[in-house]
């Protein structure tokens, strides 16, 4: 068809578990995980489709690779699932290195193309089937394996051990209570209103963020508790990779750490893919219907300090800003509205970027992908094109992005395209604008 | 071959048609218990919402950036379950046997929405070789289903307009309209069956859980 050639991206993680494999190896793990571990969807999905490729318009992969069918939501499920069950049991191990380059690196699983499929399947999920056999087979890319093993070794995601983290608590501490007097990173506190956690980055390349909440919390006087103890650490990779089972290990864990504390609550800070683990595809797993303890994202809690006034507005940001909906908390948990509220509350120019709300371009570094690392970054910015054009069209100077791998995954964009923008918590907005009383000033 | 294919045939096409369906249902139930989600998740009211936006045209944003598809498929899957229901021929064979009667189309509109269900086809068809995004996602499969949907439009109309001998022509539409009954179940065109229940089902998940909508 005269499409250009797919880059050989060269990963350890895959090139080398690949050296392992043979036919059977992988006809007995597909076996079993079509067997025993898919039931109703996946079969149901799987005879539903009638390729009729109406799902191809939703995805960010396809739009920016000049409509390349290869990268249309179900042009990825015919490269990967249709082989797999067309020819189960002879298949050979470089095709699994495809299915690993599709499933594992250009899908982000944020789940848009769900909502334009007729019949509403579930694309995403028939990826996560593909991400969960190659897992199997131990064919991960290594920066994203990595970050699995250290979940299972540690509990988080960048190998932080105790005593750093308890360091980092105390630094952030201190440097809080330079700005406000009444600033505490309470540790281990029973019965809080609030329990906060945080991914494994804050301590260890963003410390300041941790700094910030501590300030926020004062100023909003909020009961509120860290764990010094392993669970601290909400983000989950293992979610991403296929490792399910590391992935219920590490939800339990924060789950029971906010329990052991006897929290009323569970906030997370500001962060999609660790919400969506922590809200859903985690208790799915764990055979939960809801989690033990109510949970709520950075920007439900924030919505909550600012309209029941526990935070004042002093001053409006003033610089034009837009926003980055992260697929996670917007299309995964329809917080769209009360992230517009705040903003508004907050910002005296925004534009919305378009399309908006359940319709946003994921940022492209969600699902994992960003997570496969460096080897991936060119077709990871290259796929996301529509993001750079959508952002540029705003003319904002600011991008507010309540997400971690929103964030990172922006600024890339930003220097891949060259958009001159900046990407901001939304709670370094809130630090800018909120009213301090003089009292509690250090 | 007349007496086969007017009597026996029709009655097993009829009968696998029903036994297949009820059998995919069926199936479908009891793996859906296997899918921890399933049972847990289902909501009424969000699944009516679902199945509200996508069956009104235009109801959904997709359906509104491909309006041509939109236009297509909604005329396509309307006359092409109307007609064989309401077309006078058909309701006179149930009648003549069975003493049923219900309202017919009159024979000119119904000529009028086979034309459309064949057009439609032909509209798929090309679709389906043109668009890189279509093309990819197309295994022989796909034409076949779509030569065993349109045949029984084809045949039915050079049936009613005589254009070859009529006894042969409707021994062949009988025979193909019994296949295109016969396979429903058990290929793609199940999508009839699994339609209400995926739309409920991602309905369901959006509204309940995801908190969002699926439109
Ligand atoms: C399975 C047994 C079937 C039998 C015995 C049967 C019988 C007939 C007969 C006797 C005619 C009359 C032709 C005429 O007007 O002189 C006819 C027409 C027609 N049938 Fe069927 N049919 C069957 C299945 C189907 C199916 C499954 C479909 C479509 C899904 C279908 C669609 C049509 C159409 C479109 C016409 C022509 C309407 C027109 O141009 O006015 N038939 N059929
Ligand atoms: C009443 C239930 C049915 C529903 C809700 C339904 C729904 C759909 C939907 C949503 C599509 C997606 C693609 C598009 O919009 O073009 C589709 C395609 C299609 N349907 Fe149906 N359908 C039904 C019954 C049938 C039946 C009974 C047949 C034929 C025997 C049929 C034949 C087709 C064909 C051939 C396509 C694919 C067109 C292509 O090649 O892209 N449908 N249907
Ligand atoms: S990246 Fe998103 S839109 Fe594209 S296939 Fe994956 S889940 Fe669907
Ligand atoms: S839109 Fe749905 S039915 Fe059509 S090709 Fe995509 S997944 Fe299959």
């Amino acid at each position: 068809m005269g499409l250009p050639a797919i880059p050989i991206v060269n990963d350890p993680g895959l090139d080398e578990a690949v050296k392992d494999l043979t036919p059977e190896k992988i006809s007995n793990v597909v076996n079993r995980i079509i067997d025993s571990e898919t039931a109703a969807r996946f079969k149901v999905y799987m005879k539903t489709c009638v390729h009729c490729g109406l799902c191809s318009d939703a995805c960010h992969w396809f739009l920016s690779n000049d409509r390349d069918p290869r990268f249309s939501p179900v042009g990825k499920v015919k490269q990967t699932l249709w082989e797999i069950i067309k020819r189960k049991d002879s298949l050979d191990p470089a095709f699994l290195k495809e299915c690993s380059r599709i499933a594992h690196t250009e899908c982000n699983v944020c789940r848009r193309c769900s909502m334009y499929c007729p019949f509403g399947i579930d694309i995403a999920y028939l990826l996560m089937v593909v991400r969960r056999i190659c897992s199997e087979l131990e064919m991960v890319p290594q920066f994203l394996q990595d970050t699995v093993n250290s979940h299972s070794v540690t509990m988080n995601q960048m190998w932080v051990k105790q005593d750093e983290w308890i360091d980092t608590l105390q630094w952030q501490e201190e440097e809080a209570k330079g700005e406000i007097k009444t600033a505490r990173i309470p540790l281990d506190k029973e019965g809080a209103d609030v329990f906060y956690s945080v991914i494994a980055p804050e301590p260890k390349i963003l410390a300041q963020l941790i700094g910030n909440i501590a300030q926020i919390m004062a100023v909003a006087k909020v009961d509120w508790t860290m764990p010094s103890f392993d669970g601290w650490d909400n983000s989950n990779m293992a979610m991403f990779s296929g490792d399910f089972e590391t992935m219920g290990r590490v939800e339990r864990y924060h789950h029971e750490a906010a329990q052991k504390l006897k929290a009323r609550r569970i906030v997370m800070g500001e962060c999609g893919h660790a919400f969506r683990g922590a809200a859903y595809d985690g208790p799915r797993w764990l055979g939960w219907r809801q989690p033990p303890i109510p949970l709520i994202h950075a920007v439900d809690f924030y919505h909550e300090l600012i309209t029941t006034g526990r935070i004042k507005i002093a001053r409006k940001f003033k610089t034009p800003v837009t926003v980055q909906e992260p697929c996670n908390i917007v299309r995964g948990r329809g917080l769209g509205q009360k992230l517009r509220e705040i903003i508004a509350a907050t910002c005296e120019d925004f534009t919305p970027p378009d399309p908006d709300f359940e319709h946003n371009y994921c940022c492209g570094a969600g699902g994992g992908v960003i997570n496969c690392g460096p080897p991936w970054k060119t077709s990871r910015v290259k796929g996301n094109r529509v993001k750079a054009e959508q952002l540029a069209d705003t003319k904002a100077q600011i991008i507010i992005t309540p997400c971690h791998n929103c964030h990172s995954g922006i600024e890339d964009i930003i220097s891949g395209y060259k958009l001159g923008m900046h990407v901001k918590f939304f709670s370094e907005i809130l630090m800018e604008v909120m009213e301090i009383p003089d009292e509690m000033r250090a | 071959m007349y007496e086969f294919v007017s009597g026996p045939l029709v009655w097993i096409a009829f009968i696998v048609f029903v036994s297949g369906m009820v059998y995919q249902f069926v199936i479908m139930l009891r793996s859906a218990k296997k899918d921890k989600v399933i049972y847990p998740y289902m909501s009424l009211k969000y699944s009516l919402r679902s199945l509200f936006h996508w069956i009104i045209p235009f109801a959904s944003r997709n359906m509104r950036d491909r309006y041509e598809v939109t236009i297509v498929t909604f005329l396509f899957h309307i006359c092409l379950i109307l007609v064989p229901i309401l077309l006078i021929a058909h309701i006179a064979m149930f009648s003549f046997a069975w003493g049923l009667k219900w309202m017919a189309l009159s024979q000119g509109s119904a000529t009028y929405m086979t034309i459309i269900v064949i057009l439609a086809c032909l509209f798929f068809f090309i679709r389906r070789l043109m668009l890189p995004e279509v093309q990819f996602v197309t295994y022989p499969s796909d034409y076949l289903l779509l030569a065993i949907a349109a045949a029984p439009f084809i045949t039915g109309l050079a049936a009613n307009q005589q254009w070859f001998d009529y006894q042969t022509t409707v021994i062949i539409h009988m025979i193909t309209g019994s296949i295109m009954l016969m396979v429903i179940p058990f290929t793609r065109l199940s999508h009839m069956l699994f339609f209400p229940f995926t739309r409920a089902y991602m309905g369901s998940e959006f509204g309940a859980v995801r908190n969002a909508r699926d439109w």
